[in-house]
């Protein structure tokens, strides 16, 4: 890094900001908390409804990615750990809603400050504690998978995330029926867990509980905190979602900042030199792994009861690349520009690729040729081309974060690259 | 400065010596239980796992074939390069065109070109009509691959040197979704069919035409297929390591990089040569795949991509040896798995054994050299 770039970066980490930064995020937020009441309003429709195709449940689902983004953001953008599996912990909140707030586990009858109907049975924790409960089943799980793994670096790390992301959408599809070896299963010492059934298999959980307020609150505030979130009253899901993300903004930023914040930084920039520096590396990489893990249970939680069923198959691959692409595509490390990049990809991905092929059907149907163009189904593709693009052509993101924007193009500065390819480079030499 | 480039001379992950003794105990109890089982399904029904042994020999070689993509690019670059199991879906698809219409299909995204061949074959075809149809085929998708992968290389993967690993990592992701995107907008979302020119003639075990052995394990022609086309391909690809110049190039890039360049190497050109060699394995694997299997599907090549990777590590990525013992052993795993445990859990299986190399011995069984195990 020259000297010239590190003090730039300094200075736009320590807080000098263009007037603009100022406020914009402040206007953003405006937008985005009295969003429900103006989007269905004449002039506006024209925009958000006609135009965009923003209901307020797309709306909700961006915002469930920014989350995810958010926490993802923590694992890659902070601490440089390429986490190709985030879809797991994903899923395991909105199964721990299906464990813990469905009547999915009907044998047994547990009810803690629910709001499912009385009698019910099932275990119906509050969902409220559900969410959090996720967020502490998942940074369990974030502890058990990163302690072994987190030791490894690199590509070694992205492919033993990507097992587990493999395997836990697995372990959700086949447990209904725990698998037990041929031979082994009549044996006295083994118990018989044929019976076992966890997750409901392919037909997954339903009926999941909603979230509530109980009802002296409904009738106090006249049902705008209602005593069990409605599937056509969308308002109280969206503010819950946008709350969540601006708690989640609030404590990613004080992290950033913090002790860990720069302890991550420092293994994302050079493990060797951090350890020598005394930060614990093992330590502050279970954080983060942790952390991202929580924000990825939660939100999962939330999801889970928004939808009201979860099924292994929601639950793929291309969920962690989508997400990983929103961080990419964002802007790693900054969290606005995730936080847009997440927008803009789930929104292309859940309806404006859709918009945008019906726009050119229309067009091709007006200038009178016979021929229709599915672009949802290139989804895949776009996405591809999008992420090969982004990372030939501006590596560091929509809106980039200063640090990594000077690392990433730090070599221009030094000596022509073609020349510096040549000379003998320290940091290149591969193993 | 970036990440991940420098190794370390200093040992920075020095376990003590109690969770060495712990990680042997571990894996030693593993291999006990899973030898026990082996062992008790073995002597239970000896024939069904004679023939399940068959069956995954010849996925394993199959597994190999892959598993050479990704350990030549590992061991040369460092780059896990995800593209490579797309590509060998593109190599099965490519198959089946020449098979089923009879032509070499260029896809590109909204329409195809096609060059008719006259290579249309079925089962039922004449012995010359399906020597033809498979050569052109064995040709064909060489050649297809390896242009695709020198080309993704060229485009993708160059122009990122001397970058962060993370960002030819993410690219070659992308892609990934790329080649998924091309598959999917040529042959369609459901499994095709690719006509089954090799029979199911039973060769050694009941009824077989070379040696009737009772009820003893079928290996069949398709088995004997297999064999036929790995192992000309392996050992042509280890002396042209071993032998030839490029081979020596290669070998020494991946020692070090800048000593070869020093000693007047082209590394770049060794680099592509690489990956041109790679998507060739991968275009020969696509053809044996679709003569063995008779389905493809645009999305085959993730999971299968992802099983292959597992042998490399598994061997020991970067070691051509054993890419090809892990591509074995991953499929013996998988058929065992299949036939004496539950089909559901093979996949959660391989992953497992993916995680537990990667975790207690990331060299690998042959392990060479690798940043992970010193």
């Amino acid at each position: 890094m020259t000297s010239t770039e590190a003090t730039g970066a300094r200075a736009r980490v320590g807080g000098v900001l263009a007037s603009w930064e100022r406020w914009l995020p402040w206007l953003l937020l405006a937008i985005a908390l009295t969003y429900p009441f103006w989007y269905d309003v004449w002039p506006f429709t024209i925009l958000t409804l006609d135009a965009l195709g923003l209901e307020l449940d797309v709306v909700i689902f961006m915002v469930v990615y920014v989350m995810l983004a958010l926490g993802l953001n923590v694992v890659v953008g902070f601490a440089g750990l390429l986490d190709l599996g985030y879809v797991a912990f994903f899923a395991l909140g909105a199964y721990s809603v299906g464990w813990f707030a469905s009547d999915k586990f009907s044998g047994t009858e547990f009810h803690l400050l629910s709001n499912a109907a009385e009698g019910a049975a099932g275990i119906h924790l509050n969902l409220w504690l559900v969410l959090l409960l996720g967020g502490v089943i998942t940074a369990i799980a974030g502890v058990i998978i990163g302690w072994p793994t987190l030791r490894l670096r690199g590509d070694y790390l992205a492919i033993v995330t990507l097992g587990f992301g493999e395997i836990i959408p697995d372990v959700f599809r086949n447990a209904d029926k725990l698998p037990v070896p041929g031979g082994v299963q009549a044996g006295p010492p083994f118990i018989d867990f044929t019976n076992v059934n966890l997750t409901n298999g392919v037909r997954g959980v339903r009926s999941l509980d909603r979230p509530g307020f109980g009802d002296k609150l409904d009738s106090l505030t006249a049902g705008a905190l209602p005593e069990r979130f409605s599937g056509i009253e969308l308002k109280p899901w969206y503010f819950t979602i946008v709350f969540m993300v601006l708690i989640a903004v609030f404590v990613i930023r004080r992290l950033e900042r913090s002790k860990m914040g720069r302890a991550w930084v420092a293994v994302r920039e050079d493990e060797i030199a951090a350890s020598a520096m005394g930060v614990p590396l093992m330590r502050t990489k279970l954080w983060a792994y942790g952390i991202g893990a929580i924000f990825g249970g939660i939100v999962g939680a939330y999801y889970g009861s928004f939808i009201g069923s979860v099924f292994p198959t929601s639950f793929s691959f291309a969920i962690s690349i989508l997400v990983l692409v929103m961080v990419v595509v964002g802007g790693m490390g900054n969290i606005y520009g995730v936080m847009l990049g997440a927008l803009v990809l789930e929104y292309l991905n859940f309806k404006g690729l859709q918009k945008i092929g019906d726009g050119i059907n229309n067009a091709i149907d007006l200038v009178g040729i016979d021929q229709t163009v599915d672009i949802p189904r290139y989804k895949t593709l776009i996405f591809g081309l999008l992420l090969v693009t982004m990372m030939l052509l501006r590596p560091e993101g929509m809106i980039p974060s200063a640090r990594r924007k000077a690392e990433l193009h730090e070599e221009e500065d030094l000596i022509e690259p073609d020349v510096y390819d040549d000379l003998y480079d320290v940091r290149r030499e591969g193993a | 400065m970036t990440e991940t480039s420098v190794p370390s001379p200093v040992v920075v992950h020095r376990r003590p010596a109690v969770s060495d003794r712990l990680r042997w105990i571990f894996g030693a109890l593993i291999l006990l239980g899973l030898g026990y089982w082996l062992i008790s399904a073995a002597v239970d029904e000896p024939e069904r796992f004679a023939q399940v042994t068959v069956i995954g020999l010849s996925n394993g070689m199959i597994y190999a074939l892959v598993a050479l993509g990704y350990t030549l690019v590992y061991g040369i670059i460092e780059l896990i390069n995800f593209a490579h199991g797309d590509i060998f879906m593109l190599g099965t698809l490519q198959t089946q065109s020449i098979f089923a219409d009879g032509s070499l299909q260029i896809p590109l995204l909204f329409f195809v070109i096609s060059v008719p061949l006259g290579t249309a074959a079925t089962v039922s075809s004449s012995g010359l009509e399906k020597t033809y149809a498979i050569a052109m085929a064995l040709t064909v998708s060489v050649v297809f691959c390896l242009a695709i992968n020198a080309a993704i290389e060229r485009i993708g993967y160059k122009p990122l040197r001397g970058q962060p690993r993370l960002a030819p990592l993410i690219t070659a992701i992308g892609f990934s979704f790329i080649l998924q995107g091309i598959g999917l907008s040529w042959k369609g979302e459901g499994r095709i069919a690719i006509p089954q020119l090799i029979p199911d003639t039973v060769l050694i075990g009941e009824g077989g035409t070379l040696l009737d052995f009772g009820s003893f394990p079928y290996y069949t022609v398709r088995d004997l297929m297999v064999l036929l086309i790995t192992a000309p391909v392996l050992i042509a690809l280890t002396l042209l390591i071993q032998r030839s110049k490029p081979g020596k190039a290669m070998r020494a890039t991946a020692q070090d990089r800048d000593a070869a360049a020093m000693m007047g190497i082209s590394v770049d050109r060794t680099i592509s040569f690489t990956f041109a060699l790679g998507g060739a394995i991968a275009g020969a694997g696509g053809v044996v795949y679709a003569l063995y299997v008779g389905t493809t599907y645009f999305q085959l090549g993730f999971r299968l991509g992802l099983i292959a990777f597992t042998s490399a590590v598994l061997g020991g990525i970067g070691n051509l040896s054993g890419a090809v013992l892990g591509g074995v052993l991953i499929g013996l795993v998988a058929a065992y798995n299949d036939g004496f445990g539950d089909a559901r859990w093979t996949y959660t299986v391989i992953f497992t054994i993916l995680i537990l190399i990667l975790v207690f011995r990331p060299s690998g069984l042959l392990g060479e050299r690798t940043p992970e195990g010193q």
